[in-house]
């Protein structure tokens, strides 16, 4: 936690995140270190999604600074964006696929936009990527043949297939049975170590996620209430992060919905 | 008013979006045949009975209106002039709204609620060059070659009709028909405005799909706006390019 700001893929000072009138992020200073798997969790609509969204650039602060990759947000115009776009690969929580192209189509498609290579190498390394996730013969599948599981894993092959620096994951755990969580964390984990990247993976499933990550940040109640271990948002006694933990209904997140702006 | 000249300027905004983004290179023109097949070809067969069906009831409406003159023989006057002035570009132009103008547009919204669009946009690769783009040129060169078949269609039917069932002569029918259509004057510009109806209706089908809520409704209401609003700017643009050209 204590290693140089230039080890940060990620920084946030002191950033605001606003969507129209409504403050989603207050004030939000955080760092994620190179080659680290982060997680961000949080109760839904805490801000998790938002924070994603600033980092790929589609929201831009409403003031502090935000850096990504070394480079200020937002970007200058919208060919610096996607120039800084490249260099990620973003995992959606629908996965994205294009309904229309077979599964090695979906993943060779950022290949034939972003590069020169030849058929024959491009094709080449979507069976590499699809061999990395286990599905080295389901390149001829259409997505609407897929598994929920198996779509997951097409959609992160794709992600990874411009072998970006940094990979965002955004809620990759929703409506996968306990196996296919599995797979996918040990993916996650496996893919960051063995290719030498950095991932920040967007969850609200605690237990399966503390177990791969290195560094943990929790979101709630407009800003980051926890910044850390595993181990020490384990341990915390803190009542906001007990309860989320734990699970329980009621607590400093209440269970009756306010509107905003009225007192408790 | 506002609110209109509002839409119509984020339509030309839109439009240029369009040009600026074709690069034929990099598969584009690979995704613009393909849609050419989902768009054009998969329209063929409503349009081809549409055309039938139309040249059967001008046949038997003008026949029973020209007898009264003793005229039942210019019958392929009767059907030529109209059906390449007004009905041939108007009519294959609401049908292609109604098959593929709320098919683009059903596409695009549910593209847009399953997160294709923003997927695209997270590899870096415009959304509007890779899924509107494509639609739109595809729209745009499919309709011209649907009117010409919605037209031939439409003229088989008429001298089905006229020469089967009602016991015109066939010379007199072809005659009167290729004396009466001339090819620059009828033919010609019944393919300038097949031209302009097909980036009308590509152009709104493609605007309301792309800018859809991504949820359900979202969808819904865009397909229903391709329709209604794609055929009501068919029948504005008919009046005003009937007035430049005729």
């Amino acid at each position: 936690m204590n290693e140089p700001a230039a080890s940060a893929a990620i920084r946030f000072d002191r950033v605001d995140l606003k969507r129209g009138a409504r403050t989603i992020l207050r004030e939000a200073s955080l760092e994620v270190r190179r080659g680290d798997v982060t997680a961000v969790l949080g109760p839904s609509g805490a801000g998790k999604s938002t924070l994603l969204y600033a980092i790929t650039g589609e929201l831009a602060p409403a003031s502090g600074t935000l850096e990504v990759l070394g480079e200020r947000m937002p970007r200058r115009s919208g060919r610096e964006l996607f120039a800084l776009r490249r260099k990620m690969g973003v995992l959606l929580q629908g996965n994205g696929l294009l309904t229309d192209l077979s599964v090695a189509e979906n993943i060779g498609l950022p290949l034939r936009v972003h590069t020169d290579l030849p058929a024959p190498v491009r094709d080449e390394l979507v069976r590499m990527k699809l061999a990395a996730v286990g599905l080295a013969e389901a390149g001829h599948l259409m997505p609407q043949e897929l598994s929920g599981g198996m779509a997951r894993r097409v959609a992160l092959a794709r992600a990874l297939v411009l072998d970006p620096p940094l990979m965002l994951y955004d809620e990759p755990l929703t409506g996968l049975d306990p196996i296919a969580c599995g797979v996918i964390l040990a993916l996650i984990r496996g893919l960051n170590d063995s290719l030498g990247l950095t991932s920040v993976v967007i969850t609200h499933h605690v237990r399966e996620t503390l177990e791969i990550a290195d560094h943990v940040i929790v979101v709630a109640n407009h800003g980051i209430v926890f910044d850390g271990t595993p181990e020490q948002l384990v341990q915390s006694d803190e009542p906001l992060l007990r309860q989320f933990l734990d699970g329980q209904p009621d607590g400093p997140i209440a269970f009756d919905y306010r509107r905003e702006g009225r007192a408790a | 008013m506002m609110a209109l000249l509002s839409s119509l300027g984020q339509i030309g905004l839109f439009a240029l979006r369009i040009l600026r983004s074709l690069h034929l290179p990099r598969g584009q023109l690979r995704d613009i045949i393909r849609q050419c097949y989902a768009v054009g070809a998969r329209s063929l067969p409503i349009v081809a009975v549409g055309g039938l069906f139309v040249g059967l009831v001008i046949s038997l409406q003008g026949y029973r209106a020209l007898e009264v003159i003793g005229a039942g023989s210019a019958l392929g006057t009767a059907i030529g002039i109209p059906l390449y002035r007004e009905l041939g570009p108007v009519l294959a132009a609401i049908l292609f709204c109604g098959r593929a103008g709320s098919s683009m547009a059903a596409e695009l919204g549910l593209m847009r609620a399953t997160e294709q669009i923003t997927a695209l946009s997270m590899m870096a690769i415009d959304p509007v060059g890779k899924v509107v783009a494509p639609r739109f040129v595809a729209g745009v060169i499919s309709l011209p070659l649907l009117t010409a078949v919605f037209c031939a269609f439409a003229i088989f039917g008429g001298y089905l009709q006229a020469v089967w069932v009602l016991g015109v002569d066939s010379g007199f029918f072809w005659s009167s028909l290729r004396s009466s259509v001339d090819l620059v004057e009828d033919f010609g510009q019944a393919f300038t405005k097949a031209a302009y109806f097909g980036v009308a209706c590509s152009l709104i089908a493609t605007h309301v799909g792309y800018h859809a809520e991504p949820t359900i409704e979202g969808t819904s209401v865009a397909t229903t706006r391709a329709v209604v609003h794609g055929s009501l700017m068919v029948l504005f643009l008919d009046f005003i390019l009937s007035a430049i050209l005729y």
